[in-house]
């Protein structure tokens, strides 16, 4: 297996996005990323991408062609481009692929990118093509939403822990603070703990502002083996792990409703694969996609012990200068959730940081970073750990 | 409506409106919804259908404000994971006054309407369930 690295990185601007289509807003992605690594199209030996439901959302699949197409890939060069889908860990999966791909010897340099348009339908319609990626048989029937199966887990981990609405509440907050510095958030503004207990009730006990938004945006990177990284870039960042593991399709066959096994194992193989443990980590973007997601992760992934994400968050210590910032990007609460796009964005903001090029979000010294994505309500669960040195 | 087709609704009607899992007499666990396959013994299972008694506890629950397509109506509504007596958990929609609901709350079935799809002019019925 050969060591692999990241040597150039886009993501677009995330948002409602009325005016660009999916194949425009994964193409400027792309570009932007050949760019940065200063890649030909000639190099390239293959496109993954993560993309939950062109199906859905905009009627279109086939979406690895496409972009291969639009990327002018196709026609004279005929680049392969391979879709691939776990719901919200799409493009975390798209990342795994890409790696798998150069790691084996098979491919050298690869795109990995993850693309999703969701606002070209109402939001109500966006919900339900959402619900997909729990069981639609047996959840989806009965009335269950995507906020509603996290407002279950929600429900027991403060009963069982006593969290509070408010410290859920600092998620958001402190997420809002984190977007406001980062120029591709959906969300640039600051809001309060008043602001999110007062915004409506989506499913009790989680408010419109204890979830991610519904969001257009497209993200990729460009994956080479270690040894040739430097001929492309100066500060190429290194996969370190990658590591993916599957639970139930429902949230109610899991063995705890408030642990994610899947994270708690893909965390494992992940710190294992790397050689490193939790304290190691200098920042890490988690699956935030609802406010007690963030708390979840955080336990789950073994930064703080199961029960005391409310507590640590509340404290401070997840913020940028606390003892492990968290979704320094704004995370999916505040720089928005294109859910294809989210596991790629996720790595481009490490890498950013890494490099050192992430200004007034900037972690000092940030050698260490990680990124955590989920699918669904946790039967996906997919983790990267990326360093500056090899 | 979170759609689903006559045939793939139908296909499952009698778990549906009965509350039929499956038990493996090899490892005796019971399952709801019903499995082809053992989870636990895989190709070892044995499975055979089994008719749950319904009783159950509430594990957690949410109020559902801002419903999924079909479901407008109905809003707020409670949806709940419970936990039945021979082990396994579903979701289901409780009828209770959202006030009166309590985590370990013991809790009983009953058939209703789940709901209606304007398009196809089907009216889905499953379990429901009601404090005990
Ligand atoms: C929470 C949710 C239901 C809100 O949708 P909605 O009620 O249709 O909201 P609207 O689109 O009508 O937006 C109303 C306003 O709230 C804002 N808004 C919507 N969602 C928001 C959010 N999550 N955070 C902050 N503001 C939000 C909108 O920008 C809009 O503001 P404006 O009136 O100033 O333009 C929807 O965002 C949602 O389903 N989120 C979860 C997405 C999800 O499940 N992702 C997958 C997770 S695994
Ligand atoms: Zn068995």
């Amino acid at each position: 297996m050969r060591d692999v690295a990241i040597i150039g990185v886009k993501t677009t601007r995330f948002g409602e996005n009325w005016d660009v289509s999916l194949r425009d807003t994964i193409t400027e992605a792309g570009v932007g990323a050949l760019e940065d690594a200063r890649v030909t199209g000639e190099e390239i030996d293959a496109i993954i991408v993560g993309n939950m439901s062109g199906g859905q959302f905009i009627e279109q699949e086939h979406i690895g062609a496409l972009i291969a197409d639009y990327a002018g890939l196709a026609k004279e060069l005929h680049v392969p481009a391979t879709r691939v889908e776990a719901a919200c860990a799409s493009g975390g999966l798209a990342l795994r692929q890409g790696i798998h791909a150069v790691a084996s010897g098979l491919e050298d340099i690869v795109v990995a990118a993850g693309v999703e348009k969701m606002t070209d339908i109402s939001s109500t319609s966006a919900s339900t093509a959402l619900a997909a990626a729990a069981d639609r048989e047996w959840e989806g029937i009965m009335g269950a939403t995507f906020p509603g199966l996290y407002a279950m887990i929600a429900r027991l981990h403060m009963h069982k822990y006593g969290t509070t609405s408010e410290q859920l509440a600092q998620v958001a907050v402190k997420n809002h603070a984190n977007g406001v510095h980062n120029p591709i958030a959906q969300y640039r503004n600051k809001i309060s703990v008043e602001d999110v207990l007062r915004s409506i009730m989506v499913a009790d006990p989680l408010h419109i502002f204890d979830c991610s938004p519904i969001t257009d945006g497209a993200s990729a990177v460009i994956l080479a083996p270690a040894d040739i990284a430097h001929k492309y870039t100066d500060t190429p960042i290194y996969v370190k792990a990658t590591s993916q593991a599957s639970d139930t399709i429902a949230l109610h066959d899991r063995k705890d409703i408030t642990t994610l096994a899947a994270s708690v194992e893909a965390g494992k193989r992940a710190f294992k694969m790397a050689k490193l443990t939790p304290n190691d980590i200098d920042l890490v973007e988690v699956h935030d996609c609802f406010t007690i997601a963030e708390i979840c992760a955080i336990e789950d992934l073994g930064f703080v012990k199961k029960g005391e994400g409310g507590k640590f968050t509340e404290e401070g210590n997840t913020a940028i200068g606390g003892k492990i910032p968290v979704n320094t990007s704004g995370g999916l609460k505040a720089c928005g959730h294109p859910v294809g796009a989210t596991g790629i964005k996720q790595a481009v903001e490490i890498v950013e940081q890494l490099r050192g090029d992430a200004g007034k979000r900037q972690v000092d010294g940030a050698e260490i970073g990680m990124t955590h994505n989920v699918g669904g309500s946790g039967a996906t669960a997919v983790v990267h750990i990326f360093s500056r040195d090899r | 409506m979170i759609t689903m087709s006559v045939p793939r609704f139908w296909r499952k009607q009698v778990a549906r409106y009965n509350l039929i899992g499956t038990h493996c007499t090899n490892c005796k666990t019971y399952y709801y919804p019903p499995r082809n396959m053992c989870p636990k013994c895989r190709r070892d299972g044995k499975l055979e259908n089994f008719k749950f008694s319904g009783k159950g506890e509430i594990l957690t629950y949410t109020v559902i404000h801002t419903a999924a397509e079909g479901f407008e109506k109905q809003t707020p509504y409670v949806l709940g994971i419970v936990k039945l007596e021979e082990g396994p958990s579903l979701t289901s929609q409780i009828v209770a006054d959202p006030e009166d609901m309590k985590i370990g709350m013991k809790v009983r079935p009953v058939f209703r309407k789940l709901g209606e799809s304007s398009e196809k002019g089907m009216i889905y019925y499953g379990t429901k369930f009601v404090p005990e």
